[in-house]
Formats: structure tokens, C-alpha cells, sequence
């Protein structure tokens, strides 16, 4: 077998990419199983490593209970919550990135006015505008999505600009000669040209922007995965926090996964022969 | 005939250094003109200028008597040797990409009866470039040769007044640049076109050609590279042009160019 090529597999594996991935997981599961046994054995009140069944017990009462106090089911309003700060923050900075790269990266009297404010803004690690946002926003949700915008669109917007900046030269040209004005050239050339880097760029930011919304709900939230997370840390309540865990990496595997699945369908092109 | 494109004593220099010098050039309505040259002769800067990409430095440059814009106008078709065509758009929607470009300013959409209008038009073309059953083809999905035929069409189909070639088969295996030389004299022929072809092939500038230039510098300072610059220092017209025609004529009888055999992953 070619470990380079992937051919050649042995014949159990042949063409079964998912099971073969799902090995390492497999395995990770079984160590944490025997750990957790043997230490619950020791100590029937262990709470660090939670055997499978308290963490059900734990999560019951979130999942499908009401809270006696807000009378929310608090799994589900933490994880709408999140999801709609994430959203929101996601949503904004693409926005930005789209307008505010595509200028950059096609305008060069854009680019020579602007590109150093960008660029100076990108540099700045944004939680320690962290404290700037909760002054100026106060505590609610406009500070938290805030910190997200801060925290990926520069990145998204100098990708963009990089990218839509280095298209070959050759084509603007033959647009131009094709009677294209600046604004058909936007409009036509490089707003299309752009947009499976603007998900590609923004696939990345999933993982920088999940960072920064459970840092401004551990910091500064009543409601939301990292608030939940951060409260229950205080009781060592491992069997609330490592089902959160799970459920914040599968939320973010699968919106990775629509994205890539949506830019497939739209930008077939863009994904080179494979379509 | 008349001369459409016209150069009058141009120079082009960057600060010290000379590109081109007292290039002074009239190429006439219908004119298959090669340009040929050693690198660095100034052979893409003569293409920029007509282009319009670049401005000469001096002298001016007149396309049917009007001083030519140093902007690159519809006027001017071209084909790069690579990246000419979109790769975001299918083999029609590269097409008919001028047409909308022209019709809907705002949008740079058609719709309806003039999009089928610009659809007819575009596949004409296309099946004259031997495009016709590929149309629904991204160019990924397509072979140099053909990516080139759609660079051709989609030049071709705002009736440029002059059709520029920048080593435009540069990059073909050899059997697919004499299709491709097959093609080109079929369409010079059949649309009138008056073409400017850069190229580093000689065979390729005399064989298709009826005027072939040749860029050089006439002076050479050793110890100042830029004092001096390219000009033309051969200009070639090919009677032998009649008898080839007949030769190229009698092969376009039974050899229809076709993308057949050129795909790749379709």
C-alpha cells in the first residue's frame, strides 16, 4: 500500500475514508472509558472523569427539563444563544469582507488610502479591545458580537484583498477589451472570482470565532455554551462540561461542513475537476 | 487599402532606460502582421501600446485616424497566451460576457428575448471556433487548445477593428498549434480581420502571416544597456502569401477544426 497515494489500501479499508477517520475518535473514547472506570472505582464520587452514564444525568435535566428558575430549557437557549451571537458575528464580518477586500484588492487608490488602517487594525489582538467593547457597548449582545467582527474580519478582509489583488492581470485586461466598466468588473469578475475564497477564508475564521464568543460569554453573559461552561466549572461539573464540548465541536463540524458543501454547489469551478 | 492602425515616431522609456525607439509603423485593414524578436526587444511593450495598456512617452498612436486612447476599449480584441479566459463562466457564459458587458451597464446581466438573442450570436461563434457541442463546459474542464478557441470567440465576438495575439499557441503541443494555425487563417479570412500577432515561433510568424516584423535594437551601448532602444529593424511583406493561401485553402476543404479528442475531463 501507498501511504502518498492512498491506493492500495488494505481491503477492509478500500474507499472507506469515514471509518478509517473515525478510528482515532474510536480510540480516544475507549482510553477515556478505561481512565474513568478505574478511577470511579477507586472513588464512587470521582468527578473529574465522569463515567457516560452521570454525564446523561447531567445533561437530562438541561436537555429536556425545565429550569425552575427561568423556566428555559437551558441547553437549547444556550445553544440559540450562541449560535445567534456566532451568526451575527459571522454574518457581519463576511459582509465586511466581502465590500471592504474586494475594494482593497481590485481599487488601487483604495488600497494606497486604506490598506495601512487595515493593516494596522489586524494587528491589534482583539481581547484587549475586549474591555474597550464592554465600555462602550455595555455588557449585552453588541459586545459580544462585536469582539467576534474584531476578531476575524481583519483577517477575512486582508485575505480577500490579497487574493482578488493577485488575480491575473491578463484578465482584467480582457475584461476591459470586452467593453467592461469598473463597476461590471466588480460586479461580474471579481465579486465571482472572490467569493469561494470569501468561504474558504471564512471556514477558517469558524474556529478563531468560536474562541472569541466563549471568551466574551465566560467573561461577561447570563445565557449561552461558554457561560454554561464557565458557571458549572466552579462545582468541577465535568459531567456538564465535557457534553458542552462535545456539542461546540459538533455545532462547529457541521456549519464547516455546510459551508464547504455550499461553496460545492455554488462555485463548482472553483473546486478543480472534481465536479 | 487603408492603414487603420497607425504608429508615428514612437518611443517608449521608463525614466532612463529606452524600450522602444522611432517606431514608425502603418498596418493596413486586413493585414495579418507577425512581430518577431529576441526577448527583451520590446515585442510585449509594442503589444501593451496598442493595447492600451501603456502610453508611449512620445509620438501617438491613431486607429482609423483617431488618436487611440491609452485605455484598454472594446475596439481591441486580445488573447493572452494563458489566463484569457474566465474561469468562473462556462464556455457560453465567457462568450457572451462582452455582449452583456455592453447591453446592461448596471447589471451586466441579459434576460429574456435579448439574452437569447446574445445566446444565438455566441453560439454562432462558437461553432465557427469548433466550440459548439462544449458550451456548458467550465475551462478547467477543458485543454489548452480549447481553452484557447473560446479566448478567440469571446475576442471575436465584439468585432474588435483590430485583434491582438500575445504568443497566443505559445503553450499547445505542436499537433494542436497547427490545428490552431488552421483556425486562426480560417477565421482571418472569413470575418476580415486585421491581426497583430506577437509570437517567438518564426516558422509560426511567416507561415501565418502576410507581414512579418522584426524588433530589435539597431544600437547597442555595452556599457548603458537602456540608452538605447528596440525599433524595427525588418519589415517583411509576404508575396509568397497568394501561393500558401491556395495551399491553406485546399487543406480547410477537408479538414474541419473541431475540439474532438481535446478534453480532458469532461
Amino acid at each position: 500500500m501507498s501511504w502518498l497515494t492512498g491506493r492500495d489500501w488494505p481491503s477492509g479499508f478500500k474507499g472507506n475514508k469515514v471509518l478509517l477517520g473515525l478510528v482515532p475518535i474510536a480510540i480516544l473514547l475507549v482510553l477515556y472509558l478505561i481512565v474513568a472506570a478505574d478511577r470511579n472505582a477507586i472513588n464512587p464520587a470521582e468527578k473529574i472523569t465522569p463515567m457516560p452514564s452521570a454525564m446523561v444525568e447531567a445533561m437530562w435535566a438541561l436537555v429536556f427539563e425545565k429550569d425552575q428558575l427561568s423556566g428555559r430549557y437551558l441547553f437549547w437557549s444556550d445553544t440559540l444563544a450562541s449560535l445567534q451571537r456566532l451568526g451575527l458575528g459571522l454574518g457581519i464580518s463576511t459582509l465586511t469582507a466581502l465590500v471592504v477586500g474586494l475594494l482593497l484588492g481590485v481599487l488601487p487608490t483604495f488600497r494606497a488610502t486604506f490598506g495601512m488602517t487595515v493593516t494596522s487594525i489586524a494587528v491589534i489582538p482583539p481581547i484587549a479591545l475586549l474591555p474597550i467593547l464592554f465600555i462602550v457597548f455595555g455588557l449585552g449582545e453588541t459586545a459580544k458580537v462585536a469582539l467576534i467582527v474584531v476578531g476575524i474580519a481583519p483577517f477575512m478582509v486582508r485575505d480577500l484583498a490579497q487574493y482578488t489583488g493577485d488575480l491575473p492581470r491578463e484578465q482584467i485586461v480582457k475584461a476591459q477589451t470586452l467593453g467592461a466598466s469598473t463597476w461590471q468588473l466588480m460586479l461580474r469578475f471579481a465579486l465571482p472570482q472572490a467569493m469561494p475564497r470569501l468561504i474558504q477564508a471564512l471556514r477558517l475564521s469558524l474556529g478563531p470565532a468560536w474562541v472569541f464568543l466563549i471568551s466574551a460569554e465566560a467573561i461577561a453573559s447570563d445565557i449561552g455554551l461558554g457561560y454554561r461552561i464557565f458557571l458549572v466549572r466552579r462545582y468541577l461539573a465535568m459531567d456538564v462540561i465535557l457534553p458542552y464540548v462535545i456539542w461546540i465541536a459538533i455545532l462547529a463540524a457541521l456549519i464547516d461542513w455546510a459551508l464547504r458543501a455550499l461553496s460545492l454547489r455554488l462555485y463548482p469551478w472553483a473546486h478543480g475537476d472534481s465536479h | 487599402m487603408s492603414a487603420a492602425l497607425s504608429l508615428k515616431n514612437v518611443w517608449v522609456e521608463y525614466g532612463d532606460k529606452i524600450v522602444l525607439e522611432r517606431i514608425n509603423l502603418d498596418i493596413d485593414e486586413g493585414a495579418f502582421v507577425s512581430v518577431v524578436g529576441p526577448s527583451g526587444a520590446g515585442k510585449s511593450s509594442l503589444l501593451k501600446l496598442v493595447l492600451g495598456q501603456a502610453a508611449p512617452s512620445r509620438g501617438s498612436i491613431t486607429l482609423d485616424g483617431e488618436k487611440l486612447k491609452a485605455e484598454c476599449t472594446p475596439e481591441r480584441g486580445v488573447v493572452f497566451q494563458r489566463y484569457s479566459v474566465f474561469s468562473h463562466l462556462t464556455v457560453l457564459g465567457n462568450t457572451i460576457f462582452g455582449l452583456e458587458c455592453e447591453e446592461a451597464p448596471l447589471t451586466g446581466r441579459l434576460f429574456g428575448a435579448k439574452r437569447r438573442a446574445a445566446v444565438e450570436k455566441a453560439t454562432e461563434m462558437l461553432q465557427a471556433v469548433g466550440l459548439g457541442d462544449a458550451l456548458d463546459l467550465y475551462p478547467a474542464e477543458m485543454s489548452g487548445g480549447m481553452q484557447q478557441r473560446l479566448a478567440i470567440a469571446q475576442a471575436l465576438i465584439k468585432r474588435p477593428r483590430i485583434l491582438l495575439l500575445d504568443e497566443p499557441f505559445g503553450a499547445l503541443d505542436p499537433g494542436i498549434r497547427a490545428d490552431m494555425h488552421t483556425l486562426i487563417t480560417k477565421l482571418w479570412r472569413e470575418y476580415s480581420l486585421t491581426i497583430l500577432m506577437v509570437t517567438h515561433d518564426i516558422q509560426e510568424a511567416f507561415s501565418l502571416g502576410t507581414r512579418v516584423l522584426t524588433l530589435d535594437k539597431s544600437r547597442v551601448d555595452p556599457h548603458a544597456p537602456g540608452r538605447f532602444g528596440a525599433t524595427v529593424v525588418y519589415d517583411l511583406s509576404l508575396d509568397r502569401r497568394l501561393a500558401k493561401e491556395a495551399e491553406i485553402a485546399a487543406e480547410l476543404v477537408d479538414e474541419t477544426p473541431s475540439g474532438e479528442g481535446e478534453i480532458t475531463n469532461a
